[in-house]
């Protein structure tokens, strides 16, 4: 289990990390959530040991780690751009770690050639252990930065961005792989990212950060429906914003006969199984709505009434949900 | 507002290009007929020429004249004083500025841009200048060499004292070869490494150093090169005696100015070859390193 | 990186490298101007004035005024040749262009005595013409021309190859000629590169010594540049005078490295790389 508490980092005048406290627990797949400056990259470099806090500590199962060296926290850690060795070959790459060990622990070669194997295998890149990074493509490059992180046997996984740099598809199908092998492994892992379809689908909670602060923690599931603060509310899913604070999701809105709000259609087009109206309401507001597909959509032009089936008022004094049956 | 689309743009159109077959391969840019010509004349009279008659009056030479001028033991002790202390200030100078490049690219420190502008100096400076301060620097009542007189050690007049000279000369060679391959060695593959357990030393030998080998091979075979045929910074320093410590470039000029013609081709044509040599080698390592980093 | 293990040998590695410098860079400097001001400003002023090191100055000056040009005119063609167009031979052609860079200043002297000595190829022609080129002015140039000769080539070759050639033809297609294209649109590029390699190349030109060395004669007051200068007066152990005159040619190289970092910072230009 691992504790953060009171983290803080300045840098200059800016504060990175503001009084950050959270609990990982074991096992779980935490992610990081949150748009560039959230600070959310430097608390998984402080728990790594990449970087170190000015406030606050760090301890794994109850020991301090806070002033613990990078290479002494037996943390697995997977950059955004790989960070592969280039001049090494896959499987050296993958045997570094424990090719660097002391010599009363380091296997012996054959031992590692093996494990750098088994790993290899793991992954699904059997077989090319003796290419070059180089030779590679992105989405191989990211499974063997993975592949070298796991065969030290690290008590925890950090991943920055994994994904960040491969394309649609790519990181569609690594991603539901990258979960199929938490579940095998069942490591702690934490990954950062501000893709929060990808925090959504992957993470058991997902911690959402903005500005050096925590906004909310919680599963997908909560944070998706509950979520605690307008920031929330915004960046993860997408929000309709209404006036006094109300926020309605596009799924929320049904169109009715009468006794609505009044939307002036602007354009219609598929999304998945769903029409995606946009529209204009009072006030020059855009409002975004998805209506089944099965029926008939509104033409441009034309002005429809639309209802909240379900909406989040953010006060001053709270958050509150209201169900409008 | 509409634009007719109609006639497509022309080149202005000479009767004597319509007339003229067109050729593949050629860019749209005009003047390489023009610029080639010029570059090829330029080249073939300023250099290409003129280097030519150095092998062309070597092979007028015969076989046994040609050894004897340019083995001559004579020759022979030259080559080695030079080649030797070439070495020696290039192996100094790969260590050394291996520690200047990765001081000046992964920290910051109070005057770095002075540093990194007087790393240059040896480029900048004329080799006679550097040759009377380095002479008087090392000299048995000069600042440094007045040190190492009581130990009876000679710095200047010397094989160390040419050292000594090849050393600031060389210094730039290995520097800028390697500071740009340091840069693009991006700190995360460091912190990989650490991350995984490595110790600092480890890191460094195990992944920063074989990644920028090729750069500090070709730093140091420039910097053999230089060291080689360099004249001006090293005559002062080098007291000269014949056998003990002539360099090859004096060698050449004493045969001139005793109208030795044939003596000082021969020793030229040698070190000529030796130039090529290296170059040659440089270039090998970049063919090496290219296909190491691309597969 | 902040680890804390690391601080105590960045430290370490800094003093080490600065004192590497200071030994080997900033000593041999402050030896020219202490020396040459040794015996006072007074000495020093006297020095710079006398007619034969006037003479150098203007001698060195001459050469530089000849020779950069023409390696300027050289590297411009040179480039645009190459960096333009295709052909098979380039990197055979650009090792040719580079090939001063790896010669001995003495051979490159050698080979115009070669060429145009007295017992030369063009000897006997030069002799009945009445025509002087070695231990003359002209040697001297020659010999500087070819010493410097890839200077301002090998700025702008990798400059131009980055830059490509949609600027250039993308004027030619809205009727441009080739000179207006070079003049309006390729030489604004470049103008940065140029004047780096003209900085390198002139810096050289004024200071090489070996290869005027061999084709000047030394010539006292007529075939001596400031360099060879230099080293007539420190053989007569006239040392004031000669590092007076040394300390003209270091405030030269100061004012070249000052030049080249403000290129650097001020506008970013990077040796063999191209930024507009």
């Amino acid at each position: 289990m691992i504790r953060l508490q009171g983290i803080t980092k300045r840098y200059g005048q800016y504060a990175a990390l503001n009084d950050i406290s959270l609990e990982v627990r074991d096992g779980e797949f935490l992610a990081l959530l949150g748009p560039s400056g959230s600070g959310k990259t430097t608390l998984l470099r402080i728990i790594a040991g990449l970087a170190f806090p000015d406030k606050g500590s760090v301890t794994f199962n109850g020991e301090d780690v806070t002033d613990l060296k990078v290479a002494d926290r037996k943390v697995g850690f997977v950059f955004q751009q790989y960070a592969l060795f280039k001049h090494m070959t896959v499987a050296e790459n993958v045997g570094f770690g424990l090719s660097v060990r002391k010599r009363s622990q380091r296997p012996p070669k054959a031992r590692i050639k093996a494990r750098a194997e088994e790993l290899l295998d793991l992954v699904q890149l059997g077989g090319l252990g003796n290419r070059y990074p180089a030779q590679l493509s992105g989405g191989q490059r990211q499974r063997v930065a993975l592949a070298r992180a796991l065969a030290v046997e690290p008590q925890l996984l950090l991943l920055d961005e994994p994904f960040g740099a491969l394309d649609a598809k790519v990181r569609k199908t690594l991603r539901r792989w990258l979960r199929d092998l938490h579940k095998q492994m069942g490591l702690t892992s934490i990954f950062v990212t501000h893709d929060q379809e990808e925090a959504l689908e992957l993470a058991d909670r997902v911690v959402v950060m903005d500005h050096g602060v925590i906004e909310q923690v919680g599963t997908p599931e909560q944070v998706y429906m509950e979520p605690a603060t307008p920031f929330v509310s915004d960046f993860v899913g997408e929000t309709n914003h209404f006036a006094d604070g109300i926020h309605v999701r596009p799924h929320d809105l049904d169109i009715v006969a009468a006794d609505g709000l009044p939307v002036v259609v602007d354009n219609v087009f598929r999304k998945g199984g769903a029409w995606r109206i946009e529209g204009v309401c009072a006030g020059d507001r855009v409002v975004e709505l998805d209506v089944d597909a099965s029926l008939p959509p509104p033409s441009p032009g034309e002005t429809i009434q639309v209802r909240p089936r379900r909406s989040k008022a953010f006060t001053p004094t709270g958050a509150n949900s209201h169900d409008h049956a | 507002m509409e634009i007719a689309l109609s006639s497509p743009l022309q080149m202005p159109a000479t009767p004597a290009r319509a007339a003229r077959p067109r050729r593949r391969g050629r860019s749209v840019i005009p003047g390489f007929g023009l610029t080639m010509g010029l570059t090829l004349a330029w080249l073939s009279l300023i250099v290409l020429l003129p280097l030519s008659t150095v092998f062309i009056r070597s092979a007028g030479m015969g076989w046994a004249d040609f050894i004897a001028a340019g083995l001559s033991p004579r020759a022979l002790a030259a080559y080695r004083i030079s080649f030797g202390t070439a070495f020696a200030a290039a192996l100094v100078n790969g260590v050394f500025g291996l520690l200047t490049a990765w001081v000046l690219v992964r920290y910051d420190f109070p005057g770095k841009r002075v540093v990194n502008a007087l790393v240059d100096l040896p480029f900048a400076l004329p080799t006679a200048v550097a040759g009377i301060a380095l002479t008087t620097i090392y000299s048995p009542s000069g600042w440094v060499g007045q040190l190492f007189e009581p130990l009876g050690i000679q710095l200047a007049y010397s094989p160390i004292g040419i050292t000594l000279a090849l050393i600031f000369i060389g210094l730039p060679f290995i520097v800028r070869s390697v500071e740009p391959v340091l840069e693009d060695l991006s700190a995360d593959v460091e912190e990989a490494a650490l991350s995984l357990g490595a110790s600092p030393w480890q890191v460094f030998a195990r992944v920063v150093l074989p990644a920028i080998l090729p750069a500090l091979l070709t730093g140091f075979a420039l910097a053999l090169a230089r060291g080689v045929g360099e004249y001006g910074s090293v005559i002062f320093i080098a007291g000269n005696m014949p056998f003990k410590s002539e360099i090859a470039p004096l060698l050449i000029i004493t045969q001139l100015e005793q109208y030795d013609y044939a003596g000082a081709t021969a020793i030229a044509t040698i070190m000529l070859i030796a130039s090529f040599a290296i170059l040659l080698l440089i270039n090998l390592i970049q063919a090496w390193s290219r296909r190491r980093m691309q597969g | 990186m902040n680890t804390l293990s690391f601080l105590r040998a960045r430290h370490l590695l800094i003093a080490a490298a600065l004192a590497f410098i200071a030994l080997f860079l900033v000593l041999p400097l402050a030896a020219v101007f202490s020396a040459a001001l040794q015996k006072g400003l007074e000495a020093y002023g006297t020095a710079l004035v006398e007619p034969d090191a006037i003479s150098a100055i203007k001698l060195t000056l001459l050469v530089a005024a000849i020779s950069v040009p023409l390696n300027v005119v050289f590297g411009i063609v040179a480039a645009w040749s190459i960096a333009k167009f295709d052909f098979p031979g380039k990197s055979l052609l650009i090792t040719f262009i580079d090939l001063p860079f790896s010669v001995s200043p003495v051979v490159a002297g050698l080979i115009y005595v070669l060429m145009f000595g007295a017992q030369g190829w063009f000897g006997p022609w030069l002799a009945e013409h009445d025509v002087q080129i070695i231990f003359a002015v002209p040697g001297i140039v020659l010999a500087t021309i070819f010493v410097t000769f890839p200077f301002v080539a090998r700025e702008l070759i990798p400059l131009m190859g980055e830059q490509g050639r949609d600027d250039e033809e993308a004027a030619l297609s809205l009727g441009a000629s080739g000179f207006q294209t070079f003049l309006r649109v390729t030489l604004p590029n470049i103008r940065w590169g140029l004047l780096y390699g003209v900085l390198l190349c002139n810096a050289r030109a004024m200071g090489e010594f070996g290869a005027v060395s061999v084709v000047s004669g030394h010539l006292r007051g007529l075939t001596n540049t400031m360099p060879l200068h230099v080293e007539i007066l420190y053989n007569e152990y006239n040392f004031v005078a000669a590092f007076a005159v040394a300390s003209l040619l270091a405030m030269l190289a100061l004012v070249t490295l000052v030049l080249k970092s403000l290129l650097e910072w001020r506008v970013g230009y990077h040796h063999g790389s191209a930024r507009h």
